[in-house]
């Protein structure tokens, strides 16, 4: 008997290397999410085509002026047009939350593959994790901030570092349970090397939690970069940043409030989106995940 | 029980001791001349020598860790490099609005969120449901100072009903300090709200399912009871696990919120020394709320024990 001849399956065969995508449409308000987020990234890689000004160009002559058909939504306090600056600012956002999202799950992936399989290196991996996740986040960041100065790179660093024990200890309990099913020990009596095991048959399990812990990390990223910059120890203040333009914004507050409003506005919108995305992801990819806890 | 305290009690002492390993190399491992990062672009050689000396950066690396770490044991968290004062003195003289603000923010949103949950959870798929779970996303993604600039334009600007910023202390009288502390607890309570709701609901549906509640419900016994004694108090311990969690949360908001409500807290204090890269009191900082959270978290699973009988160690 030839492999060809045997008989094509009745189940489905879904692989969760190819999650479907159809979850992002499931109800009309993940589908307004969707819509919405998708409109802010093109807003943001388009910004230098779309923003009717230069987000630095300062006119102190121009200072506050309210909102008119020139400045659609007025100018800020060195004149500059806060539209454009708006539209600028995602850019920042957006990167460090791809960005940290992407560096905290494949970091998290390794440790959490290797601490799920040898015991020694997880006794002292988990502590070490345990020690970072007692850190509250922001102050973290803060203390890295601080030290290596604020530079895109450093802030990045600075955010995607607290996340990395969450997703360490997401991977690390899907390989443990993973490690105990009959496929693993199979591979393991046939002598597969362990590479390969860790890679073709723990590794894929990881990807649908993973999918759905990396929006929660971006998601995250995005608000603390925010609280980073609204601080004062984010991203070097001439960059326009949400946080950045705010934190700006703040002195003049009572004077003119949308300083405040606009890119605090776009930046709860990205967030949500997100936020509804991911649990959407959660809910169409990991129906364990549904059930064990609230978020 | 004892012998599980004493046993949990040693379980936190390698992680405080993670966070005191990272905190000491971040300064020591940062390229660079420590002693010039701190003191910025122009600073004098005697001012490099005095933070130098002050760190102790001239000795070898395991001599400075354990000096510094025999210091912080006798409760010595060492000088601010601004202002020269002990670091404990300048956290103690700001710790009063903080820790109003965070006790009343956790009072508000347990007497705020877990109600919202169990509702959910009683009206489970209703447009009640959905809209706790909504609001709760919301809280999620919100940021504490949009919230809390939302607050103050409404409450302080249009409405006049309350003071636009700043903090008098609870012996300046409970008006004063009342109306002042009111926004920034609403505020930093949004997340915590929608953190606490969320867990109240789904350990409450995890519950709801159970073989004691059809019983009761059986028996006759009204919703309301069946709701708060046989489901409630068995959803308490996850509950009450993210009480714990979510202090974490609070930490991060508590700087925001100040900042937004110009409060002088001990939020406040580390905004201001990260500006003047005042370390001492950063490392401070971290290594106090990762003691406190380690506390906190400490004290919640020994809480388990007494909550719910069925856990025993």
């Amino acid at each position: 008997m030839t492999v060809d001849s045997l008989p094509q399956s009745s189940i489905p065969i879904t692989s969760p290397l190819r999650p479907r995508f159809g979850f992002l449409t499931s109800t009309p308000i993940i589908a307004a999410a969707t819509i919405l987020l998708t409109l802010i990234v093109v807003i943001s890689i388009l910004a230098p085509l779309i923003a009717p000004h230069d987000p630095v160009q300062l006119a102190p002559s121009l200072r506050l002026k309210p909102a008119s058909a020139q400045f659609l939504l007025g100018t800020d306090a060195y004149g500059r047009d806060l539209l454009s600056r708006v539209i600028y600012g995602g850019r920042i956002s957006l990167l460090i939350g791809i960005g940290s999202a992407i560096f905290s799950v494949v970091i998290g992936l390794a440790i959490g593959l290797v601490s799920g399989f040898f015991k020694l290196i997880d006794s002292v991996m988990m502590r070490v994790m345990d020690g970072l996740m007692a850190m509250p986040s922001i102050l973290l960041a803060i203390a890295v901030v601080s030290l290596s100065g604020a530079s895109i790179w450093t802030v990045l660093i600075a955010i995607t570092i607290p996340e990395v024990p969450r997703v360490a200890r997401l991977v690390r309990s899907v390989v443990l349970s993973a490690r105990e099913e009959p496929y693993v020990e199979a591979a393991i009596s046939v002598g597969s090397s362990l590479p390969k095991i860790m890679w073709r048959h723990l590794m894929p399990n990881t990807i649908a939690p993973l999918i759905v812990q990396g929006t929660y990390v971006c998601a995250s990223a995005i608000l603390t970069e925010a609280i980073l910059s609204f601080l004062g120890a984010g991203i070097s203040p001439e960059t326009p940043t949400w946080g950045n333009i705010m934190a700006e914004g703040r002195q003049y507050f009572q004077l003119k409030p949308t300083l405040i409003f606009w890119p605090g506005l776009l930046l709860s919108i990205a967030i949500l989106s997100i936020n509804l995305i991911g649990d959407a992801a959660r809910d169409a990819l990991d129906p364990r995940m549904k059930q064990r806890e609230g978020k | 029980m004892l012998g599980y305290l004493i046993r949990r009690i040693f379980a936190a002492v390698p992680v405080m001791g993670v966070v005191a390993l990272f905190v000491f190399l971040l300064l020591r491992l940062t390229p660079g001349d420590p002693a010039a990062i701190l003191a910025g672009d122009n600073a004098t050689p005697e001012r490099l020598e005095r933070i130098r000396t002050s760190l102790g950066l001239n000795e070898p690396l395991i001599v400075q860790f354990i000096t510094w770490v025999n210091k912080l044991l006798h409760g010595d968290l060492g000088t601010s490099l601004i202002s020269n004062l002990p670091v404990m003195k300048m956290i103690g003289q700001r710790v009063e609005p903080s820790i109003s603000i965070a006790l009343s923010t956790i009072i508000l949103a347990v007497i705020v969120a877990v109600p919202l949950g169990v509702i959910a959870a009683w009206k489970h798929g209703t447009w009640i449901d959905r809209f706790v779970m909504g609001l709760s996303v919301l809280g999620f993604s919100v940021p504490v100072f949009v919230v809390g600039y939302v607050l103050i334009e409404v409450f302080a600007i249009d409405l006049r009903w309350v003071p636009v910023q700043g903090f008098k202390s609870i012996s300046a009288g409970f008006g004063q300090f009342f109306e002042r502390i009111i926004l920034p607890t609403c505020a930093l309570s949004f997340i915590y709200v929608a953190l606490i709701a969320r867990m109240t609901r789904a350990a409450m549906l995890d519950v709801l399912g159970e073989d004691y509640v059809r019983t009761a419900r059986a028996k006759g016994i009204n919703e309301v009871a069946v709701m708060l004694r046989h489901a409630l108090r068995n959803a308490a311990v996850p509950v009450i696990t993210v009480i714990g969690t979510g202090f974490a949360l609070l930490i991060y908001g508590i700087a925001a919120t100040e900042s937004v409500f110009n409060i002088p807290g001990i939020g406040r204090l580390t905004v201001d020394a990260v500006l003047a890269r005042d370390y001492p009191v950063i490392q401070a900082m971290i290594l106090l709320t990762s003691l406190i959270y380690v506390v906190v978290n400490l004290l919640i699973d020994v809480a388990y024990t007494l909550l719910d009988p069925r856990i025993r160690y």
